[in-house]
């Protein structure tokens, strides 16, 4: 009975906040677009959805926006791994003053920083002005791949270092002593030792950088170029430009589906590994 | 602690009085498209208070009209594809012209025109027209290719002239609904196709200049005009007007292509679930007023539908036929009807492959 009345407001939540929006995008996806407020009429129709898997247009879409997402996260890897690391094996008073430089950024608006970077990639901006004096021509950044990639790591960095830093700050130092003791240069502990004992936290900072970097609409729209139609963007076209709700629905569906799986996949092999 | 009770209550009911008391009507209009001096004369004559609010595409005002309880009293959308769409899905509310004294003051022959839009002209009057052309700068342009013609969609969609004038910047306006049927035009087609191959004819016409298109800009390209970044862009009439008289140090000019310009109406209306009705026509009536209708059109250089405003307009914009076009002009603009769901996803899904470029 306790333990009800403890877990009661948890269900609640769950229900209100994530399996009704669900089971609403999801009767909009087998619905039909038509004229009227608002513009669909409920039914159960297959063809958003079979559209969205057929057609190659979508295809390409998401296969960009994993392309986009996998990179991104990688490269939040190779940088965010170092970053965590040195806090981690910082002098215990400079390690609050450090995570709190990687958190700062959070507390302005998202889209102020991403704003910000406009004005810094533009052409005559700081960095686009200093390349092209440097190359001695033009160099154009904003509304290229560069900047879409750029705006991608600077806005999902803080997402791979924390969770690195949670586990590697657990790890216990003696390990990586007894490893130097039996004759073990540092790549070898750091390879044996680190690295193995820190998975769960790069798995975990992989998630969570991948998973929202796929539907990301934000930066390819302000950043990236009109080539750059990530999911997210082809979503927001067939809900605003086409007002085909059934059909933005059945691509969030689909997208749902495919991060399920991700994870999915990578706690599976996370498993058999430990076995 | 029954005083501090007394005072909370008191400041709860402070609180409460204004929003009885105050009458207002939540405006939802396009950007840089009204003379905030209008607004603050309503306020002042009337008492009700205006919530100004913006959008800066068709796209957005739709999506939120069709979602329902958007808490607008007044909206502006475009004679098309919006405001029939809007009528079709029933998201505007008829508006009852006993309410609308002024209404009577709008061109008979304008509103005629979009009668395609809207039969027996039941929900919105003309706010303000305009055509879709060229922005240009012509000193760069004769420059650069001193050959092409200045008065032609060709400046624009001639491969060869597009590559000449690449250098000096050409900019694009990022919305399908506005650019194709201006395309299927200058092909000598009929600006409301549907069919696939007109479609293809588009694309390929398109695609031809995509190279040389440096940047596609949503809402609108009047600051990179008239700060010289650009020297030719497809834009509204009254985008480029505004550039023109902002301009420093560079000549803008607004072109009505030869081939054929659309003209597009933006509409007062309604709508459906608006939770202020009786303030939105008060504030339609009172924008129908020639001397206000006046006063917006001096500001943002768009053209009204009340002729007794002319005599309060500024003679320099009445004598531009960029603003104010010849009867001969209107005659000769174009103007769209509604396109199928089905096409309109095919020109969308052919405008997102010319963004990407081939």
């Amino acid at each position: 009975m306790n333990r009800v009345s403890v877990l009661l407001p948890v269900w609640c939540w769950l229900l209100v906040l994530l399996v009704a929006p669900l089971a609403i995008v999801a009767a909009i996806s087998l619905g039909e677009a038509a004229d009227g407020v608002p513009p669909f009429t409920l039914g159960f129709s297959l063809d958003s959805l079979r559209t969205v898997w057929t057609d190659p247009f979508y295809r390409v879409s998401f296969l960009l926006s994993l392309r986009v997402a996998g990179i991104s996260t990688l490269c939040c890897l190779l940088l965010g791994y170092p970053a965590a690391l040195a806090i981690a094996r910082a002098p215990e008073r400079w390690r609050d003053p450090l995570l709190l430089a990687i958190m700062l950024p959070f507390w302005t608006g998202f889209l102020m920083r991403v704003n910000a970077w406009i004005g810094i990639l533009a052409d005559g901006g700081w960095l686009a002005g200093a390349l092209s004096w440097l190359a001695g021509g033009p160099v154009r950044l904003l509304y290229t791949d560069a900047a879409l990639y750029l705006g991608m790591v600077y806005t999902y960095l803080p997402f791979m270092v924390l969770p690195l830093y949670a586990s590697l700050s657990r790890l216990d130092p003696a390990l990586g002593e007894a490893a130097a003791d039996l004759g073990a240069p540092p790549w070898l502990r750091f390879v044996r030792v680190t690295l193995p004992l820190s998975m769960p936290g790069v798995a975990a900072g992989c998630v969570l950088v991948f998973i929202p970097a796929v539907g990301e609409y934000v930066i390819p729209e302000l950043l990236g170029g009109p080539g750059a139609q990530l999911v997210g963007r082809v979503l927001w076209s067939e809900f605003f430009a086409n007002r085909d709700w059934p059909m933005a629905s059945a691509l969030a569906v689909t997208l749902l589906v495919l991060l399920l799986v991700v994870p999915a996949t990578v706690q599976g092999i996370w498993s058999l590994r430990r076995r | 602690m029954r005083r501090a009770l007394s005072i909370l209550l008191l400041l709860f009911l402070i609180g409460l009085m204004p929003a009885q008391a105050q009458r207002v009507v939540n405006v939802y209009n396009w950007t840089d498209y009204i003379d905030p001096e209008a607004l603050k004369r309503f306020t002042a004559e009337t008492g009700i208070e205006v919530r100004y609010d913006v959008f800066d595409s068709l796209e957005t005002l739709e999506a939120k009209l069709l979602a329902g309880h958007s808490g607008y009293d007044v909206v502006t959308p475009s004679n098309e594809p919006s405001f029939s769409r809007l009528i079709r899905a029933g998201a505007l509310m008829p508006i009852d012209r006993s309410k609308v004294p002024n209404w009577g003051n709008l061109d008979a022959g304008l509103m005629r025109r979009v009668e395609s839009s809207d039969p027996g002209n039941r929900y919105g009057g003309i706010y303000l027209f305009g055509t879709i052309g060229l922005g240009i700068n012509p000193d760069r342009i004769g420059a650069l290719a001193p050959n092409a013609p200045l008065d032609s969609w060709d400046l624009f969609f001639k491969p060869e002239n597009a590559k000449l004038l690449a250098p000096c910047g050409i900019a694009m306006m990022d919305s399908a609904i506005d650019v194709i049927p201006s395309v299927l035009k200058y092909l000598g087609k009929d600006p409301n196709s549907t069919d696939p191959a007109d479609l293809a004819a588009v694309e390929k016409t398109l695609m031809a200049v995509r190279p040389f298109i440096r940047s596609f800009a949503s809402g609108g390209n009047l600051e990179a005009l008239a700060t010289g970044q650009i020297c030719m862009a497809i834009d509204y009439s009254g985008d480029v007007i505004q550039a023109a008289a902002r301009a420093k140090g560079v000549t803008i000019r607004y072109v009505a292509p030869k081939e054929g310009t659309e003209v597009g109406f933006d509409m007062l209306a309604i709508p459906a679930d608006a939770p202020h009705k009786e303030e939105a026509l008060a504030f339609i009536d009172f924008v129908l007023r020639p001397a206000v209708m006046a006063g917006i059109t001096n500001f943002v250089r768009y053209p009204n539908a009340v002729p007794a405003a002319r005599a309060l307009i500024k003679p320099e914009l009445l004598a531009d036929t960029n603003v104010f076009p010849t009867d001969q002009q209107i005659a000769g603009f174009f103007t769209i009807g509604p396109v199928p769901q089905s096409a309109e996803r095919a020109r969308t899904r052919m405008w997102a492959r010319f963004k990407a470029g081939p």
